[in-house]
């Protein structure tokens, strides 16, 4: 578990009106303020240039709020910080965009922040509202998270993870792990073309491979009469 | 010249990309290509153990990044085979002392001397493996039958992806097609399944490969070896050939051996 509780003693905050740096207990927080993304990008380099010493080896945490971020913006970052000797590991925002490019780079995309005030529960995403669509293959260590369904066209290979609050479908293989319905929604289901789970979870309940029998058919697996069972897709 | 930049790695570590680079290196260079090998594995160097070049390092890569040196300075001629070289990695320094723009700035000089720079990656994801990829025109995923080596193959290629370094192409290494048959291997469809890029080439297990190293003297540069056939094929596709992937099975029992040397089939 990650704990970033603030700690006064390394509290550090700097006043900036583009970008603000506060300690927390196993790294840095910056936050960055309302401009052109470059103006912000060059604030903070330049930031970190002119504090060497106290940046060298920081493990740092972005929050973005809503900006959207593509891959080579922020591989482009990435390197910049990491050539600075500065370790990005985790990128947080509201943008959907930016968190699914986060964490198909492989970082983290939430930290447990006890002293900002949180949502006690995100908005449930309705049965027939938005999902996220996912067009590409899911390989070994990506994790998408979701606060509603999470449609994957393509595979989901062993060691990749997903959570979603609602269900999951897969138009391709699923190999990897896949939790629905994570916030204990049990009518949350799992679906896929070929569906070969390292482990399913539906709310509480789990289903680890070699458990059952999955059959060689598109097929889905459902909370009934509290535990996991698998069907194969019938069109009736 | 305006050399191609390929970077070998792999993720897990021990599954061959050293013995790999060393190989390709030996047989584009017979191949006629001039090629310039770079050990990206700064502070574990051992490039030069597998070439057999150990003994002649005066500079290395750190050296020429630091400006201790001129780059032609670094670079080894490997007196085996015309037109090798190689750039060793620093053995007493670790990765942070090169960076991704490093890499790039070295590969766009090596890029004016040779046809072909082949970078050897570090085992793992982080800085080390991104200096290695960062100056890549393509990448080759190297991997092992084994669950956990296609396992971190497969995130590997993942973050390629994710980076846009455009389609890695995949070297599956040390295939034994006797125990693929007993179903005691991944077969390559398997490997192909899950990873789901292009295949360059299949190299058998092989004793030689492990002596050859340990003497320095890589397969490619023996004749009748079938690791070193499997990395010449390799080269010949790399070059634009359309070389069929070697019958692995060819070397199987008493009788396939017959009719190979009877020339039945």
């Amino acid at each position: 578990m990650l704990l970033t509780l603030f700690n006064p003693k390394t509290f550090f905050a700097m006043k900036d009106s583009l970008i603000q740096i506060k300690g927390l207990r196993d790294g840095l927080l910056i936050s960055l303020g309302d401009a052109e993304w470059e103006t912000l990008k060059q604030a903070l380099l330049a930031q970190i240039d002119g504090m060497q010493a106290f940046f060298r080896g920081a493990r740092v945490v972005l929050d973005v709020g809503n900006r959207s971020f593509q891959v080579n913006e922020m591989v482009r970052l990435r390197d910049a910080l990491s050539e600075r000797d500065v370790l990005l590991w985790a990128v947080l925002s509201e943008s959907p965009v930016t968190v699914k490019t986060a964490q198909l780079l492989g970082l983290a995309t939430r930290i447990s922040k006890p002293a900002a005030p949180r949502r006690i529960s995100s908005p449930r995403v309705e049965e027939e509202g938005l999902a996220l669509w996912i067009n590409r293959t899911l390989r070994s260590g990506t994790r998408v998270e979701f606060a509603g369904s999470v449609v994957i066209l393509g595979d989901v290979n062993p060691g990749a993870e997903i959570s979603a609050e609602g269900s999951v479908m897969v138009w391709g293989k699923l190999r990897g792990a896949v939790h629905a319905g994570a916030s204990g929604d049990e009518s949350a289901a799992i679906y896929a073309i070929e569906l070969r789970p390292m482990q399913a979870r539906i709310a509480a309940y789990t289903l680890s491979m070699g458990e059952t029998v999955y059959p060689k058919r598109p097929s889905g697996v459902f909370v009934r009469d509290g535990r996991l069972v698998v069907f194969p897709w019938n069109q009736d | 010249m305006n050399a191609q930049v390929l970077t070998v790695t792999s993720g897990k570590g021990g599954v061959g990309k050293t013995t790999a680079v060393a190989n390709l290196g030996i047989a584009l260079a017979s191949a006629g290509q001039k090629v310039i090998c770079v050990d990206g594995d700064i502070g574990l160097r051992n490039l030069d153990v597998v070439m057999g070049l150990e003994n002649r390092i005066v500079y290395d890569l750190v050296d020429v990044i630091e400006g201790r040196c001129r780059l032609r300075q670094a670079m080894i001629r490997d007196k085996r085979v015309p037109n090798l070289f190689l750039i060793p990695a620093a053995q007493t320094r670790d990765k942070t002392a090169v960076s991704p723009s490093d890499m790039l700035r070295l590969a766009e000089e090596l890029r004016q001397e040779c046809d072909w720079v082949l970078i050897d990656s570090p085992a793992g994801i982080e800085r080390g493996f991104r200096n290695a990829i960062a100056p890549a025109d393509r990448v080759i995923v190297l991997t092992n039958p084994e669950v956990s080596a296609v396992r971190d193959a497969d995130r590997v290629v993942g973050l390629l992806e994710a980076e846009e370094k455009g389609d890695p192409l995949l070297i599956l290494n040390r295939i034994n097609p006797e125990m693929v048959r007993k179903h005691d291997m991944l077969s390559p469809e398997d490997v192909l399944d899950l990873l789901a890029i292009e295949l360059l080439g299949v190299v058998p297990e092989d004793e030689d490969v492990i002596i050859a190293a340990n003497r320095g003297m890589p397969v490619a540069l023996n004749e009748k070896s079938r690791a070193g056939e499997a990395f010449r094929n390799i080269a010949r596709r790399l070059m634009g050939e359309d070389v069929p992937l070697m019958d692995l099975s060819e070397k199987g029992g008493f009788w396939q051996k017959f009719s190979r040397l009877t020339g039945r089939r």
